[in-house]
């Protein structure tokens, strides 16, 4: 996965069948990026309800969720609809799964993205990163400690 | 391994005795169905270790999810007021498919509490915000879904459904 302090690569994706979203479009906020193997599953469902509850956590540090998979738009589209979420997934989907290669959290075998996590600051550089055992829903405690210490930091 | 934060303290509800060896925590959400099952196995765990154990129940709800979740818990809240928070849990876990307010209001009834008194205090924000205190400290905590628990202020990650859990609790006091 791509290192702390490295510059997180711009992204141009669809996260609704007629809408992108441009990472450098959130240049001035933090992101949180959120790799996630697939709509549907227990615990990918889990993980982004989790998130979705805890949106305003992230929004007292000026952070933005944003979810990414390899489903397409419409999945996306369907999956949030159902789980009632309050942040954009993003497809990575054509071509499969070339933004999470371009940060090296890609799952060869599987044919989806690890469930690997990076919250970029507001000058659009990674600093923090996890990688998570692909059946374990990592929590939000990491994020918000490390949302909590960029801020303190300045 | 994630920590209990904060440790449990006096605006906890504790079930059973203080110093007891053994300490269990669960994030529960009242309209979880996880939570419902794991409800009865809770109870006879605790029947089972009896002194050695004391539980506390802290608030999860997962409100987008499950729409009346919060309301439940505040009225549990609101009943701890009147000193009966336990039998709230416990008549909102036995009846979990029935929990709008008209609902919450009727169970208030049922285990004695003073009608006024309970509405008030259903709506005294202080109600909500221990609620939502539980629900930030399970997040820093590092709970990931429901019924989450922690033994002795660690997450225990292991399996609750089979006897796993008593087993595990057991093997703690020898």
């Amino acid at each position: 996965m791509l290192q702390i302090g490295t510059t997180a690569p711009d992204f141009s994706l669809f996260t609704t069948p007629d809408q992108k979203i441009n990472l450098s479009q959130l240049k001035g906020k933090k992101v949180i990026l959120a790799f996630y193997p697939a709509d549907w599953s227990p615990v990918c469902g889990d993980q982004m309800a989790l998130y979705n509850e805890t949106l305003k956590f992230f929004h007292k540090h000026n952070a933005e969720m944003i979810g990414i998979s390899v489903d397409s738009k419409w999945c996306h589209m369907a999956f949030s609809q159902d789980r009632k979420l309050h942040f954009p997934l993003l497809a990575d989907f054509e071509p499969k799964g070339a933004i999470a290669k371009l940060y090296n959290v890609y799952d060869e075998e599987e044919g989806q993205c690890q469930r690997a996590i990076f919250v970029i600051d507001e000058q659009g550089i990674i600093r923090w990163n996890y990688l998570s055992p692909v059946g374990i829903n990592p929590g939000a405690d990491g994020i918000l400690d490390a949302l909590d210490e960029m801020d303190n930091k300045k | 391994m994630s920590k209990l934060k904060p440790p449990v303290n006096s605006n906890d509800h504790i079930q059973g005795d203080a110093h007891a060896p053994i300490e269990l925590v669960e994030y529960g959400d009242y309209q979880c169905p996880h939570c419902g099952h794991a409800y009865p196995i809770i109870k006879s765990i605790q029947q089972q270790l009896g002194g050695q154990l004391k539980f506390v129940f802290r608030n999860f709800p997962l409100a987008e999810m499950h729409p009346n979740a919060t309301n439940a818990a505040v009225a549990t809240e609101a009943a701890a007021v009147q000193g009966k928070f336990w039998e709230m849990h416990d008549i909102i876990f036995e009846n979990q498919e029935h929990l709008g307010n008209s609902h919450l209001v009727k169970y208030a009834a049922k285990i004695g509490l003073d009608a006024e008194q309970f509405k008030a205090d259903f709506e005294n924000p202080a109600a909500l915000e221990k609620v939502e205190s539980d629900f930030e400290s399970g997040v820093r905590s590092g709970v990931n879904g429901t019924p989450s628990f922690f033994i002795n202020g660690t997450k225990y990650n292991g399996n609750w459904e089979e006897v796993d859990l008593l087993e595990y609790l057991q093997s703690l006091v020898g």
